[in-house]
């Protein structure tokens, strides 16, 4: 099922690719379509997951290379099944957020792409959906490739420098997993005779503490990276601002999500020991990185920039949230990441459509927007709400409940935390006053417009989301939560004080 | 004893020796102007025949068993010539892989339409370089066809190299298959200074190895009486920590060494592998990279197999050297063939990791790396050799320069070669990584691996480097143009494109293959 899944975006991928470069409407027409024809198989393979109890749903299984135990697996848990959902779901917006993008990039085709954007689809259900690690390390090394020439191709002016940077930071950290993966397999092939990859029976081996500690290391780097946590995450910044929105919003908003996905569903289940020995550590770090991102958001003088360092404030509280290990903390975080995809693909996507009519990136040039384009202004407002947590809106629910989480466990780093709300209240609405407040210059009048029937097609869906799921967070939470619950007992912690999760069904 | 000669056994090395015989002879009695064509069709076919051998030794019933035969589970598994070489799985694989090689290599020698002026060697190699004699024989359009008789015995020395079961024959095959390399290496048809002088300095350190090799099997034949291996073996394990074996040991890793080009005996890979005919340059980093590893592997397998506990410090640094040294130093370069030169002494590197390990998936996944990274050099180099301005080939780094919007064909799959050669998933070079990692790991090299690790991320850098180079670089206004060869060399490319993802996407009927041929028999 999840290879069907994954072959519709492939063969619309193959198709685009092949049309004749004149029919450029055709080929935006076919690749949209595709999407949704994807998004919807994604909504209904995760509705397979309800009354599992946290298990694996629409399992599959194919040799591959037996000689080395690797396999085609896939399977949905509840954590992987949420992310799909929320990839699927950006990419048909993405596509037509960026419709007339690149016509007016001015390089590269058209049909190359829309047809990159669908086979990263591909490779972004394949590394949520891998349930054996060799799989999911392809998945996570393949999917370089296009977001590579997305940059590399369509983006701005500094794009191969962005483009490059992305690229050797992700394949150093790839490489320490490979060798950390190697290890495991040899971990593997000690303990059941033959060696594998398959995540189940990984997960159920009981490794040595001091070799997990050596083992964790290399996942860890990698999926810090990619999340990206402070001290790695500078690729990020010019990653995101010099692509096109979409590819932003894809790079963000899912990309990097397979960093703090692996934390929780690949570092947790296989190293437990492990992650309850660096857990201090890593809260550390991820508090670093709630602040840090925040400060230099507040610094940023390009919104694009801006936005991406507010992701790292946020991948912070994800991670803090992960490896405070309570369920309300883990339900939470894996939350925080669906939300995120949204409320930031929101922002990038709105930031986008001022620079697409400014032709600059920078706060400065804008102001009074509202006057001139009032619903664009509303829509930039709700998305930035969205990013700062307003009550109401879904990313609240998350925050809460990672804050709720953390607090039961580390009260202290809790409170801390909580600051990195007020900063990211700050930054945005800051970044709102300076742009759409005030008196409108005119170049401002001259060239923003009000908002297009295009864009609000891609913008209204996701608004319409993150408004949706701050109402009824049940809808995502009764499928995560019983996930977490398991995750949890495998590592062997428990509650420290009685659940209070806004789910009936899990706890 | 009574003297045996099994000529079935040995058919795919009689054939190509005597296939290079009967070229010299076709240089003697055949017209100028149908030579070409007479090589050509003795070359391929004798190189089909021998693999047609190879096929028919490799497909025979295996006498006994498979446990008692090293994993072995079908094909000749026997001693050849009174025990001067044997012919068992991992050789007949070898002696395949070669003989595929040479066969993707001659395609490209053969190639004579990507120069105006002919094919990649010089009209009348005798002649001084810049001389009126070279104008004009280069403007009546001669061409050497000697250098099919010498291909034909390269070939045949190295098929013989790893099958070799004594230091005396394994010697004699080291000079059958490098004296005609140093003579080729020196008949560039453009830049033919640079090319003599490559050839000269292959020469000189080439025999200074050969010479240590030499002076090893005399010291080892000092304490043993034997130059046989399985006896140096049994003899060995009697001897114990003698200090002539010890040197011995050291003098015949030298010698190896410097034929596969790792550190500190590779300052020759550069300036050969940039001064040779670059088809020449394909076919000797890939060919002879298998053969000496194959020789390697059977020497420090069966013959000092016991030892390994001497042995292996001295190859732990060997290799640490190797692949950091090749990886830091391929960054600085600023010519194409002399950093893929440098990268190909950080393979050599990697390759040791399998000979470290001493063990059959030691050996079987060294045999898989060999067979990937010999297609990906060719192919590698077969790309270099298309991308020319008036003066020749354009190598140097900066003319590379906007490649992919030039020939976005041409420049994807210089790009599908360098990430195999930096070894990322989906290509052949990943696979070959990680099993030798993974045999590595298993032997106790864990530290080994670690510095690989580090040593593949700095490669990843210029080989990456040079992918941004020719996809994300406007091209220079006087760049080089990238030529449309014959069928040859497209043939030549797209067979390596085709190994190097296969091997990448569904290695296991090759894996399958490798350890049904089980390890050296001794």
């Amino acid at each position: 099922m999840l290879t069907i899944l994954m072959l519709i975006p492939l063969l619309g991928s193959i198709a685009v690719f092949a049309l004749p470069a004149a029919r450029e409407t055709l080929a935006k027409q076919i690749a949209l379509g595709i999407s949704i024809v994807t998004a919807c198989g994604a909504v209904f393979l995760t509705t397979r997951l309800s009354g599992l109890g946290g298990g694996f749903a629409v399992t599959e299984k194919h040799e591959w290379i037996p000689a080395f135990g690797i396999s085609w697996s896939l399977g949905i848990d509840g954590i992987a099944g949420v992310l799909i959902v929320m990839a699927t779901l950006l990419v048909p917006l993405v596509i037509i957020a960026g419709w007339n993008d690149v016509e007016k990039i001015g390089r590269g085709t058209v049909k190359g792409f829309f047809s990159l954007i669908l086979i990263l689809e591909v490779f972004m259900i394949g590394v949520f959906a891998a349930t054996d690690l060799f799989l999911f390390y392809v998945f996570f090394e393949a999917m370089l490739v296009p977001v590579y020439f997305l940059i590399g191709r369509f983006g701005g002016p500094q794009r191969a420098y962005a483009a490059m940077k992305f690229l050797l930071y992700s394949l150093v950290g790839g490489l320490f997993m490979l060798a950390s993966l190697i290890g495991l397999y040899v971990v593997s092939a000690r303990q059941l005779g033959q060696g594998t990859f398959d995540f189940f029976a990984l997960a159920n081996m009981s490794i040595d503490p001091a070799t997990q500690k050596i083992l964790f290391l290399g996942f860890f780097f990698a999926f810090a990276i990619k999340a990206p946590m402070v001290p790695f995450h500078t690729w990020l910044p010019d990653a995101a601002a010099e692509s096109t929105p979409g590819t932003s919003t894809l790079l963000v908003g899912v990309l990097d999500k397979v960093g703090t996905f692996g934390m929780i569903r690949i570092l947790l289940p296989i190293f437990p020991e492990a992650s309850k020995y660096y857990t201090p550590i890593i809260i550390i770090l991820a508090v670093i990185s709630i602040f840090y991102g925040a400060l230099l958001a507040i610094g940023q003088t390009d919104m694009m920039r801006l936005i991406a360092f507010s992701s790292v404030s946020h991948f912070g509280f994800i991670v803090m949230g992960i490896f405070a290990m309570t369920s309300q903390s883990m339900s939470g975080a894996t939350f925080y990441m669906v939300n995120h995809g949204f409320s930031t693909g929101a922002l990038f996507l709105v930031v986008g459509f001022l620079v697409s009519r400014r032709g600059s990136k920078k706060i400065e040039d804008f102001g009074g927007v509202s006057k001139v384009a009032p619903v664009l202004a509303g829509v930039f407002l709700i998305s930035g709400l969205s990013s700062l947590a307003l009550p109401g809106l879904s990313s609240f629910v998350s925050e809460f409940l990672v804050l709720l989480g953390t607090f039961s466990v580390y009260k202290d780093v809790a409170i801390i935390a909580t600051f990195g709300i007020v900063l990211a209240a700050f930054y945005i609405l800051w970044m709102y006053q300076r742009t759409m407040t005030g008196v409108p210059s005119t170049e401002v009048t001259e060239t923003v417009t009000e908002i297009t029937k295009r864009e609000l097609a891609a913008i209204v869906p996701i608004l319409a989301v993150i408004i949706g799921l701050g109402i009824f967070p049940q809808v995502a939470l009764k499928v995560i939560n019983p996930t977490v619950n398991q995750i949890q007992t495998h590592v062997g912690l428990f509650d420290p004080v009685a659940s209070t999760t806004p789910s009936e069904s899990g706890s | 004893m009574k003297n045996s000669f099994e000529y079935a056994a040995l058919a795919p090395i009689v054939v190509l020796l005597g296939a290079g015989v009967f070229s010299i002879l076709i240089e003697a009695f055949v017209p100028r102007t149908s030579r070409r064509i007479c090589q050509l069709f003795l070359v391929l076919g004798s190189l089909a025949l021998s693999f047609g051998y190879v096929l028919i030794n490799a497909t025979k019933t295996l006498v006994g068993d498979p446990a008692t035969n090293g994993g072995q589970t079908h094909g000749l598994r026997q001693f050849a010539v009174n025990g001067a070489t044997v012919i068992d799985g991992a050789g007949l694989f070898l002696q395949g892989t070669l003989i595929l090689i040479a066969f993707v290599a001659a395609l490209l020698l053969a190639e004579n339409q990507v120069d105006p002026q002919g094919d990649a060697f010089a009209a009348r190699s005798s002649t001084l370089p810049g001389s009126e004699d070279e104008r004009q024989f280069t403007a009546q359009g001669w061409t050497q066809t000697e250098i099919w008789p010498l291909f034909l015995f390269c070939v045949g020395g190295m098929v013989l190299f790893p099958v070799a079961n004594d230091f005396l024959t394994m010697f004699v095959a080291l000079e059958v298959f490098s004296l005609p390399l140093y003579l080729m290496a020196g008949m560039a048809r453009r830049r033919r200074l640079l090319s003599q002088e490559a050839s000269l300095k292959y020469f000189v350190l080439g025999a200074f190895s050969s010479a240590f090799f030499l002076f090893g099997s005399a010291l080892i034949y000092a304490v043993t009486a034997t130059m046989n291996f399985g006896q140096v073996s049994i003899a060995l394990e009697n001897a114990g920590q003698d200090t002539l074996v010890i040197t011995g040991i050291g003098m015949i890793a030298v010698g190896l060494l410097f034929k596969v080009g790792a550190v500190p005996f590779h300052q020759w890979t550069p300036d050969v592998y940039q001064g040779s005919p670059t088809a020449l340059t394909a076919f000797m980093g890939a060919a002879t990279k298998v053969a000496a590893f194959g020789a390697l592997l059977r020497v420090f397998y069966v013959a000092f197999g016991g030892m390994r506990w001497d042995w292996r410090p001295m190859f732990w640094v060997v290799a640490i050297l190797t692949m950091l040294i090749g990886s830091i130093l391929a960054v600085t370069q600023t010519d194409i063939k002399r950093m893929l030169a440098f990268s190909s002494i950080a393979h050599a590197g990697f390759l040791l990791l399998g000979v470290i390990a001493t063990s059959a998936s030691g050996l079987s996944s060294s045999l898989l790396y060999l067979f990937a990274y010999g297609f990906t050099t060719i192919g590698s180099f077969a790309v270099v050799s298309l991308v020319r301005d008036a003066a020749g080939e354009a190598t140097h780094l900066s003319q590379w320069a906007g490649l992919g919007k030039k020939s976005p064909v041409v420049a994807t799959s210089f790009a599908l070669f360098l990430l195999a050669l930096a070894g990322i998933p989906l290509t052949s070079g990943f696979t070959g990584k990680f099993a030798i990692f993974t045999a590595a790991i298993d032997g106790g090299a864990t530290p080994l691996v670690i510095v690989a690790v580090i040593a593949s991320a700095i490669a990843a850098f210029f080989y990456a480097r040079v992918i941004v180079l020719m996809f994300f670089t406007e091209p220079p206004v006087d760049g080089p143009n990238v030529v449309i060869p014959s069928w040859f060399t497209k043939i030549a490319i797209g067979v390596s494109v085709a190994v190097t993802l296969l091997i990448g996407v569904f290695p296991q009927p090759l894996i399958d293959l490798i350890v049904s041929s089980g390890i050296f028999a001794s």
